[in-house]
């Protein structure tokens, strides 16, 4: 099912640079949501939706949280929210990540690009409840941009990622992963398109997830507005995706 | 007594809000959020006889009032609408028009033909209105002549109503709406979305995959009452008001400049709920002007 909610802003946090953090409080959409699915939150005075990732979900409080980048004038207006205002949020929506065919024991590995970090927060958390072995690598920019590094830490091992090397290991996260050479039974990642790419061929024939962005107006799967191109067709990353096999889209 | 029901040729309406083509789908991801037998009736996303794939992405941008989109006419084919679509709508009590286009002119007879004995399908809405695709679309909506041909011969097949979809992208609205009158069409919507384009500054080229792409929502709407102003004026067939549509009295807005029925596009995509909530907000809004029915209402800016 697929809710349009006012759902109350109970914090909102600048967590790193032009990184923010929203909790949003509600009913039926942190009660249904699921890791890799996104909401898609109406700013006033926009015609169109902002589509966020769901950063970690908490079903008892009936929260979610949601991080996301300065990128525009829409993301502007959600950060100068204050907290106790609404906000008008459809969602739960999107597919999510494929969780409970992994056994228990088996290796996830995790990598995260930048603001591709955070709906592998909460898929970090369900795997580990599954007993399942999380390895997460997260890339960013420079050391200001770093977020999250922390808790992930508390689910597995976790490494970071800088390109000038003030924070972690200097250098891309595809490029950390090959001398690495972690082993992994699947693959989750998340971010800029060159990132998956790469991962793409790093590891042919690999069971590789990954969540992709794509703008949007409907969000619903009607408008055939984010569409991505497969061997044979298209698809719609806010229906059939955001989290797609590898194997199903031409990066 | 009715007050929201309205008559068009094929169309009798329970009320005279319809969510507009291309902004909708078919309907199925509508009907997961509520009862879609509440619409006056739904116009399905466009048709082609062969499935299409649509243009690059970026297809959306937004704007100030706005938003462009240049989806590029992506549908599944005839055939699929006809074995999957159509049958699927049936199991709601709602009128449907097919809006049909095409690259040449045998493209939107087959379509037409076929796709209008659909038991379902009340209409067609002939789109010769696209901005977003290289051939046909609004190439056959700009010249006169050409409008009125493509008129023609749809008519000469359809086994239902035929609404012909205009371009607002014309020097005179009013001249290709008397051609496509003298076609022999029965109806008109009006406008389609009017080309424009947004530039990156992050990149400094145009950021729609497709370059240019078609304006809607409440930014236009200032021009599609003055094109149903002036049209309604000149054509004795009635009129479908598309473009900018937000709330009741955006409706009453167009009745008045003289549409008989609207269609309610971009603003599915904020509000999803937008349609029930229009239609729910209409009876009262009749209330506060002292209307009794919405149907007298038609035309009276000129009247
Ligand atoms: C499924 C999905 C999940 C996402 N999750 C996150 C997240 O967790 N955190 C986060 O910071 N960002 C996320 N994004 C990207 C986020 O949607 C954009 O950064 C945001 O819409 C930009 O809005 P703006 O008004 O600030 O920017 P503007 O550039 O002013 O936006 C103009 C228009 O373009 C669209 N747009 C611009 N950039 C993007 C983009 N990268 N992807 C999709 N639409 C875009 C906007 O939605 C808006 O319609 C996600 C995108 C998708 C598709
Ligand atoms: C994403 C999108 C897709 C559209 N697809 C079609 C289409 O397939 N056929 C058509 O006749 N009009 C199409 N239109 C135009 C709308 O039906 C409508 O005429 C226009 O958007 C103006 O109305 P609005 O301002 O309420 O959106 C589309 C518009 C949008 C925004
Ligand atoms: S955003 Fe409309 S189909 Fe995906």
């Amino acid at each position: 099912m697929i809710y349009m909610e006012d759902m109350v802003i109970t914090e909102q946090a600048q967590i790193a640079n032009e990184i923010f953090r929203i909790k949003l409080s509600g009913h039926s959409i942190p009660k249904n949501a699921r890791a890799g699915q996104f909401v898609h939150l109406q700013v006033p005075g926009h015609l169109l939706r902002r589509p966020i990732s769901v950063c970690s979900i908490d079903r008892k409080k009936r929260v979610i949280s949601l991080v996301y980048r300065i990128s525009g004038k829409g993301t502007v207006k959600i950060s100068r929210l204050p907290e106790g205002a609404t906000v008008n949020v459809l969602g739960p929506l999107g597919n999510g990540f494929p969780i409970f065919d992994m056994e228990p024991g088996q290796k996830a590995l995790l990598v995260g690009g930048g603001i591709g970090v955070p709906p592998l927060y909460e898929l970090a958390r369900q795997l580990r409840k599954r007993g399942i072995d999380v390895t997460t690598i997260l890339g960013f920019k420079t050391k200001h941009e770093v977020f999250y590094e922390r808790e992930f830490s508390r689910i597995g091992s976790t490494f970071v990622t800088t390109d000038d090397g003030s924070f972690g290991e200097k250098g891309l996260v595809t490029d950390f992963i090959k001398i690495r050479n972690f082993p992994f039974d699947r693959l989750y990642a998340c971010g800029p398109e060159p990132m998956l790419r790469a991962l793409n061929e790093m590891f042919p024939g690999k069971n590789l997830y990954f969540s992709l962005e794509e703008r949007m107006a409907c969000g619903i799967g009607a408008c055939y507005a984010c569409v991505k191109r497969t061997g044979t067709g298209v698809v719609k990353v806010c229906t059939d995706g955001p989290v797609f096999h590898s194997g199903g889209i031409r990066l | 007594m009715n007050r929201l029901a309205v008559s068009l040729p094929g169309l009798d309406l329970k009320n005279p809000v319809m969510p507009a083509s291309g902004c909708f789908g078919f309907g199925r991801e509508f009907a997961r959020l509520y009862d879609l037998n509440q619409l006056g009736a739904i116009i399905i996303k466009a048709t082609t006889l062969e499935p299409r794939i649509g243009n690059p992405t970026p297809r959306v941008a937004e704007t100030p009032g706005g938003m462009l989109n240049a989806i590029g006419l992506q549908n599944p084919g005839l055939d699929k609408v006809l074995t999957e679509e159509l049958p699927w709508l049936e199991q709601f009590s709602v009128p449907i028009i097919a809006n049909i286009a095409g690259s040449t002119l045998e493209e939107y007879v087959e379509v037409a033909r076929r796709i209008s004995t659909a038991p379902n399908v009340h209409a067609l809405e002939v789109n010769i209105s696209c901005p977003n695709v290289k051939e046909g679309g609004v190439a056959f909506g700009s010249v006169p002549a050409t409008a009125r041909k493509v008129t023609e011969h749809v008519k000469m097949v359809s086994k239902v109503p035929v609404y012909v979809k205009l371009s607002p992208n014309v020097t005179d609205i009013t001249e290709i709406a008397r051609a496509v009158e003298a076609g022999g069409a029965d109806g008109l919507s009006l406008i389609n979305t009017i080309t424009g384009m947004t530039i990156d500054l992050a990149t400094g080229k145009p950021l729609l995959g497709n370059r240019t792409g078609g304006l809607s929502g409440p930014a236009i709407k200032p021009i599609a009452i003055r094109m149903v102003y002036e049209v309604s004026q000149v054509v004795s067939i009635p009129i479908i008001g598309v473009g900018g549509i937000q709330s009741a009295e955006d409706v009453l807005e167009f009745i008045y400049a003289g549409a008989s029925a609207v269609a309610v596009g971009t603003a599915n995509f904020t509000d999803p709920f937008i349609c029930p909530k229009i239609i729910n907000d209409l009876e009262p809004l009749l209330d506060e002007y002292g209307i009794d029915r919405l149907e007298d209402c038609i035309g009276r800016s000129w009247k």
